[in-house]
């Protein structure tokens, strides 16, 4: 297993332009207080999210049978369900189908599950013209950029950069950033998409298990305006997103978007039963690792995530790295629990990459334990390989010298003397991975046995 | 074994025990449903308007869209000047300036109405058009989304949304901007009893 340090290095490279690190602290930290404002505008708020909490305990220990349910519910609502395992397959029923219909334009609203399997990539190769509808999709994907956040796909660029991508690819006026400028020139912009997409793919944000439907929430309105001019529709769902009942979606819509912006809700709350007359709509329910990591004791709770967001807006670390940083689809402390279940190796420095200090669980909708997770994933992952081969030995170090009372006041007055006289240069040299992002405190006179033995004495006592 | 057996056999193999399924959640119902949805439609950036008899709205339309506008109601008792079921193919829409509909279920908490395909020719319909003007009646107001998924059957139509304002984004530095692919503006017309 290679070592942790790939999230910090990333990291890195983040906080190197300190003011734009600091935009990107402070304007999470302002969602994060607004998601504050909207919880405690409700009195209900922790009733909301045990609730949701027990319904998904409850979907994920009767999966399969919910699963059968929806899709014998879907099938009679005319929707064609299809199962994909992985990605791959996934990728290639999208493909069959677009094949299928000859489609050729594209319009796809948000979907972090496609993130995952990679399809654009998939039907780009496949010389496929896929059009993200999202303003924030569409910013990155002009330049070629994963998103850095799953609610705010483009929080890492300034206004100043998009008016520079907006220049380029459709033609604004160069140097002109003004965001209502540049939002109704995209508007323009993909609404010729719109009106020429045959095939319009988006994600799901709940699927029903009892009525076969789904729902998917935008504010843009874009999901909405690609499916229904389109002539097919394509919803991919991870296998996860099912709830029992529609009226659970009472629950699940009032913690969604107060969770995710502060806002009541989202614009739009669309709920898809059955396909226009003369029109196709396919779903397919991808697994992609899902039920191995229903297998984990530990970190099944993991499933339950409805894919809000709040966790990476509260947490310091992700606040402080970016989402990029952490080198995954999901990032933040929900990616950090996810991603090591797909893909240990790749994803070992994520658990690290958080201070636990619990905040993220805090404001989670349906209480996943994460930073809890977090704690076992490190676990788990240090006792296959070595974290870091220094911090190990440094840790060895200072378990033997705890565990030697007088080994331990050895050395403790050898640092009080040694910290004052030694230069920084050597204090804080490559050995010393814990000072690599730490200041050493103060260096007190005397330890506190000293202090009490002096005090004692003088004292009299 | 195909994928779906593939499935389901990992989950009956992985699922934790059967834990029971939750009650439905209720919440005691709260008084001046009017205000609070007022409220809650401009913090989303729409107006509600009150009024008593549907030829308010008339005189709304005459007074804020030129007459060269397209508008289609799908309101009864509210004229446009075209025909939406006229229409076969949805992408002729693309240049209709304001949109009326009734709403069937209004939310105080959230300024979020149910719209079903019972009343929408297209579905695309408040989606395309410039300005939509939601009509509904004053007492079809509830207090939260619990009571609203009480009150309807999102299964009868094929199709239904909650729209709670105009359509917006804040994708550019969080700035908020609203008019992102929806409609640009969003009027609640409440009819009083």
């Amino acid at each position: 297993m290679k070592t942790n340090i790939k999230h910090a290095k990333a990291a890195e490279e983040f906080l190197k332009d300190e003011a734009r690190t600091d935009w990107h602290d402070e304007t999470l930290w302002h969602v994060r207080e607004k998601r504050d404002t909207a919880a405690q505008k409700l009195p209900e708020w922790e009733q909301l999210r045990d609730n949701a909490s027990e319904v998904k305990d409850y979907v994920l220990s009767h999966l399969d049978q919910l699963l059968l349910d929806f899709e014998k519910n879907a099938n009679s609502n005319g929707v064609e369900v299809l199962w994909a395992k992985d990605a791959k397959e996934h990728n290639e029923h999208v493909l069959d189908i677009l094949q299928k219909h000859g489609i050729k334009n594209i319009v796809k609203s948000k979907s972090i599950l496609t993130e995952e399997c990679g399809l654009n990539h998939f039907l780009e190769d496949k010389g496929y013209d896929v059009v993200d509808t999202d303003l924030g999709e569409r910013i990155i994907q002009f330049v070629k950029q994963a998103p850095s956040h799953i609610v705010l796909p483009a929080i890492h660029l300034k206004k100043q950069e998009i008016g520079n991508i907006f220049h380029d690819h459709i033609g604004t006026r160069k140097g002109a950033d003004d965001p209502k400028y540049l939002t109704e020139s995209a508007r323009l912009h993909l609404r010729e998409k719109f009106v020429q997409a045959n095939a319009a793919i988006t994600g799901v944000n709940f699927g029903i298990a009892e009525t076969g439907g789904f729902v998917v929430c935008t504010n843009e309105g874009n999901a909405d305006m690609g499916t229904h001019l389109a002539n097919v529709h394509i919803a991919c769902m991870g296998i996860e997103k099912l709830i029992p009942r529609a009226a659970d979606l009472g629950v699940f819509l009032r913690l969604l978007a107060r969770s995710a912006t502060g806002q009541s809700i989202t614009t739009y709350s669309s709920h898809f039963h059955r396909p226009m007359k003369g029109r196709k709509t396919y779903l397919i329910l991808v697994d992609n690792g899902r039920t191995t990591q229903l297998g984990r004791e530990d970190f099944r709770n993991s499933l339950k995530c409805i894919r809000c967001g709040a966790c990476m807006n509260t947490c310091p670390i992700y606040r402080r790295s970016g989402g990029y940083s952490y080198n995954s689809t999901v990032p933040g402390p929900i990616g950090s629990i996810l991603s090591p279940g797909m893909d240990i190796n790749k994803y070992s420095s994520l658990p690290f990459a958080s201070t636990l200090c619990g905040s993220c669980t805090d404001v989670c909708p349906v209480k996943i334990d994460i930073h809890e997770q977090l704690y076992k994933w490190r676990q788990v992952i240090t006792k296959e390989g070595p974290s870091d081969s220094r911090k190990k030995w440094a840790m060895k170090l200072t378990g033997a010298t705890l565990s030697k009372p007088r080994l331990y006041d050895f050395f403790g007055s050898m640092a009080r003397k040694a910290l004052k006289v030694v230069p920084d240069s050597l204090v804080y040299s490559s050995l010393n991975v814990w000072g690599k992002h730490r200041d050493l405190p103060e260096v007190p006179k005397q330890s506190f046995k000293e202090w009490y033995k002096k005090n004692r004495k003088d004292n009299g006592q | 074994m195909d994928s779906k057996q593939h499935i389901l056999e990992a989950i009956k193999k992985n699922k934790p025990a059967e834990t029971l399924l939750p009650d439905l959640l209720s919440f005691p119902a709260t008084d001046n449903l009017t205000e609070k949805y007022t409220q809650s439609l401009s913090l989303n950036g729409g107006s509600a308007i009150g009024i008593n008899t549907l030829e308010d709205i008339h005189t709304y339309l005459k007074e804020n869209f030129p007459e060269d506008l397209l508008v289609a109601s799908l309101v009864e008792g509210i004229e446009g000047n075209m025909d939406a079921q006229d229409i076969s193919d949805p992408h002729d829409l693309e240049t209709v300036e304001v949109v009326l509909v009734s709403g069937e279920v209004g939310v105080a908490e959230n300024a979020a109405i149910w719209i079903s395909e019972k009343s929408l020719p297209h579905r695309v319909l408040p989606f395309i058009a410039q300005h939509l003007i939601i009509v509904l009646e004053e007492d079809q107001l509830v207090t939260n989304m619990h009571e609203a998924y009480q009150k309807i059957n999102v299964a009868e139509g094929g199709y239904g949304v909650f729209i709670a304002g105009p359509s917006k984004t804040a994708d550019i530095e969080q700035s908020l901007v609203i008019g992102a692919h929806g409609a640009r503006s969003l009027t609640v017309f409440l009819v009083k009893n």
